[in-house]
Formats: structure tokens, sequence, C-alpha cells
């Protein structure tokens, strides 16, 4: 079975489709009932043994490379770090298809924001590689 | 008959101690005693033996002649006898616990080894349930703990060791998991519970006290959906009254031994703190005054507080907004800014400290860059419930608005 990754994203991709502001400015029922959604589909993710992995990303970034011999690496916040395409998370799922793996991501958007509509956000889906298969 | 896990490996120190003061290598004996282990959970609950000790150290010392004779097979084949009778041990228990503390707390140890050869070497514990505990895949942590008996196997273990050390390290352990299948703080109590049979140092006393005295609110600290409760709003009905008493004895105990050349140390100063705060019955009665005395004493164990123990002066800082007002705790945290103003914590304190002012507007946005800057999600949730709470209660105070 396929595995893909379900990105979410801070900033970068697409245009947005609904203008939604930063989630410490929702109503306190808002903010609870999208954090209820987060629980609702790893659950369900694991329940349809689909589930993977899940794992959310802290939104400071520092860029790095080697420095060259005997110096200290080189880092960087980006060439333009405000509008820079930045992961706030992902899952991990197992799926049967491709098509699945997008029923789930267009789920996955459907979460809820301020008033309870769908937040409506561009989901990342991307396959992973599998390994090399053996020589026997 | 089921085997008491806990009894189980309540005995491994002084198994463990047992097979090196016989001159075993550090690496082999604890591998050996592992598979022991292993061995008991199979044979116990149908042959429980009358010496559970002296059943261990035989069938690690089997193992270990097991493994020896496998390996100088090629060379000869006798070598055998000497090690199938191990002499009773002639020391007592404590001091094989700290014998091994100090073997594991080597200070050539990176932190996250000390910890991992402590859990299992001294706590028993699988490598799985220590890679459990950390959510790290299992070889990872057999990797980092095969490596760090590597290092500590040319090193000479019959020094003393720095007892420092081992504290901050039996503390790193308590602070570092209360969730996951592997309670790691019951067990840093329980090391430390060894520990202090092993010696009377007071800051070993204080670590115990500390210890208990926060792990007697934990059963209040999050609620049914595992979100967490702020110190003020706990059901204080809930908190480990059994626990308590005993931190405070123990504290007592400690502070008892205390002299001009010896006053308290942070483990000692931060347990009474913590005391201050379980003994208050309700959070209005919190004595504040006696808690900032205390945070006094803790700066002043350090000549540059600010850089050298900013978590204490970001503590004094809450107690000094309590005693002294909002404001001046405030100031006491722009002392900070160069030095943990990127952390969460920070606008975390400064987030209450606002709040207490009644600046809820300037709170919530405290609260709201600490929740981005927070590295555990359940802290974060907490920390944007906060931001999300007092935008609200701003919202239904106009008057309040700048």
């Amino acid at each position: 079975m396929p595995k893909y990754l379900l990105l979410k994203h801070y900033r970068g991709g697409p245009e947005n489709y609904t203008s939604v502001p930063p989630m410490d400015q929702w109503a306190p029922e808002d903010v609870e009932a999208h954090m209820a959604f987060l629980r609702h589909v790893s659950e369900m993710l694991e329940e349809n043994g689909e589930y993977v992995g899940a794992q959310a990303l802290t939104p400071e970034r520092t860029w790095v490379r080697y420095g060259g011999p005997d110096a200290a690496p080189v880092t960087t916040d980006g060439p333009h770090p405000e509008t820079s395409d930045l992961v706030a998370g992902w899952y991990m799922i197992d799926v049967d298809s491709y098509e699945r793996a997008l029923e789930l991501a267009a789920y996955v958007s459907s979460g809820p924001g301020p008033g309870g509509e769908p937040m409506y956000e561009w989901i990342d889906v991307r396959e992973i590689m599998t390994e090399a298969p053996s020589d026997d | 008959m089921l085997v008491d896990e806990g009894a189980l490996r309540a005995l491994v120190p002084r198994v463990l101690a047992g097979l090196v003061r016989r001159g075993e290598d550090f690496d082999a004996a604890e591998d050996a005693l592992q598979e022991a282990l292993l061995e008991a959970l199979r044979v116990w609950p149908d042959n429980p033996p009358h010496n559970p000790h002296g059943w261990l150290a035989t069938v690690a010392t089997r193992r270990l002649v097991d493994a020896r004779r496998s390996e100088i097979a090629r060379y000869r084949r006798e070598e055998t006898t000497a090690y199938a009778d191990p002499p009773p041990a002639a020391v007592e228990q404590g001091d094989d616990t700290l014998f091994l503390l100090f073997c594991c707390c080597h200070p050539d140890l990176a932190p996250a080894s000390q910890v991992a050869l402590t859990l299992r070497a001294v706590g028993g514990l699988t490598t799985r349930e220590i890679a459990d505990a950390f959510y790290v895949p299992e070889a990872t942590m057999a990797q980092r703990i095969s490596r760090a008996k590597r290092t500590v196997r040319g090193r000479r273990l019959d020094q003393p060791g720095d007892l420092a050390v081992v504290l901050r390290v039996l503390y790193l352990v308590y602070t570092t998991g209360h969730a996951g299948r592997v309670d790691l703080a019951a067990e840093a109590i329980r090391l430390t519970r060894q520990l202090n049979l092993a010696t009377g140092e007071p800051e070993a006393r204080g670590l115990l006290a500390l210890m208990l005295l926060n792990h007697a609110r934990l059963p209040a600290r999050l609620d049914s959906e595992g979100r967490i409760v702020t110190l003020d709003r706990q059901d204080r009905s809930r908190w480990n009254s059994r626990e308590i008493a005993e931190g405070v004895r123990v504290l007592q105990s400690a502070l008892a031994l205390q002299t001009d050349e010896r006053p308290p140390g942070r483990y000692q100063i931060e347990a009474a703190i913590a005391a201050l705060h379980d003994d208050a019955a309700s959070a209005e009665e919190t004595d504040w005054p006696q808690i900032l005395s205390w945070y006094d004493d803790l700066v002043a164990l350090t000549d540059d507080p600010v850089r050298q123990s900013p978590a204490a002066v970001l503590g004094r800082a809450v107690a000094v907004g309590h005693v002294l007002g909002p404001a001046a705790g405030l100031r006491e945290t722009d002392r900070l800014s160069e030095v943990i103003g990127e952390r969460h914590r920070w606008y975390a304190v400064r987030g209450h400290l606002h709040e207490l002012a009644g600046d809820l507007d300037t709170a919530a946005a405290a609260y709201a860059e600490a929740s981005r800057r927070a590295t555990n999600l359940t802290e974060h949730d907490h920390l944007l419930r906060q931001a999300v709470r007092l935008r609200a209660a701003a919202r239904t105070r106009p008057g309040d608005r700048p």
C-alpha cells in the first residue's frame, strides 16, 4: 500500500481560498472545536488502520549549510522569511490508493475555523518512495 | 503467581554492583543481568525462587560465563569454575546504588546517555521501555546505551563520583516524562529514595522532597480531556496528601542539617517553595512573601543569576508580581529579555503578570506569542487557550481596552 505525507503549511502554497485570522484571535469555542477536530482526525485514521504518524513543527526555522573546512556552519533565516514556504506539520498515512489520499487530505482541509466554517486550507500531498525491491 | 516487577527491579543495583565489585566488566555484567531479568519474568510465575537476589546473581553469572566461554572457546575450553558461585554481597544495598549511580552518571557522558544508562543499569528498565519513554526507536536507544557503556568501561569505578551530577540526572529523569507507558517521574522518585538510603546528603533529601511535593499535585494538573490546569485553578482535594506529608518531613530533616557554612542548596530551596504552594488551602491563601524570600535565597546561590539560573529569576519575578505588584514583576522579567526573551516561558510569565495587572489585551498578546514558541503540544494548546480566553474577556469588558 502506498504511503503519503499530508503536509500542512504555516505559509506558502496556492492563494488561500478563505482568509482566516491567526488562531489566537478566534472565539474560545471555535478554538476548542478545531482542536477536537484534530484529535478526531488522528483517532479516525488509527481506527481505519491508515495512521502511520503525525507531527507538528514549531514555526521557528533556521537554514544551515556546511561552512567549509575549519569554518563554523553558516546559518540564515532565508532570503524571504515572510513569504517562503513553511511546513507546520503532517500526517503520514498508509492507504489503498492515491484517490484515498486525496479524499483524506480534503477531509483534513475541512476542519472548522471561525464560526465553525470549514477552513478550506490547502494540503500538500506527497507520496513517499518505497524501499528498493530486494534481490530474492 | 504474577511477578512484582517493581520488587524485581529493586534488586538490580545490588546484583549488578556485586558482579562489578567481583571484577566483572560493567558492560558485560549489565547485559548479563538484563538477560537474567527477562529469564526471571519467564520462569518466576511458575517457579518463584526462595532467594530472588541469589537467583538473579547466579543466572547472570551463568550468562557471563556462557558469553566468555564462547568468546574464548577458540583458545581454551576451561576457565569457568571460578565464576560458578558468587560470594555473598558483603556491603549494604544503599552503597551498591550509590556505586552504580556514580558509574552511570559519569561526567564524561552526555546527559541523555547518563539518563538512559541510569534507567537501565540502576532502574532495571528494558531498552524498549526506555526507548518508549523518550519516543525514539529501540535500536537508537540500544546504540546510545552501548556507546555509554563503552565510554564508562575504561574508567576506574572505585572513585567516589560527583553527587551533584547524580542529583541532576535523577531530576532530569523526573522532569522528562509524565506520559507514555513508563512513568519516569515515579521511577525517578524510586531511585532517589534508594539514593537516600546510601547518603545523608541534605541535597539528596532536598531532591526527594522536591519530587514528592511536585508529584503530589500531578493528579490535578490535567483535566479529563488532557488540558493543563494552572495551579490557581486546580482542585486541591485531588492533591496527594500522603506525598505532601512525606515531602515536608523529608525536607525538614534536610533543613535541620544546615549550618552557616552549609546553607540549603537549590533542591532544598525549590522543595521549600513547592511545600508553601502545597500548604495553601486555596490559591488566595498562598504565602507569597515567604515564597519570595526563598526565591531570594535561590537566586543568591549564583554570582550572576540572570545568566546562570534564569529559570530561578523568572520564578522569582512571579513571586515579586504577587508581593510587590505586577509592574514590579514585569520589571524583573525585563532583566531576562536578552537571555531567555526568545523562550515561550518568558512570554507566558509576562502574560500572567499582565493579566494580574488587569491589562487583558497585552496579556493575550503575550500568551499568543508564548504559544507560537512552545515546543510541547500540551503547553502550546494551553497557552493558546489562555490567549483566546483573555481576548474574549477583553471583548466583554470594552471599558478596559486602551
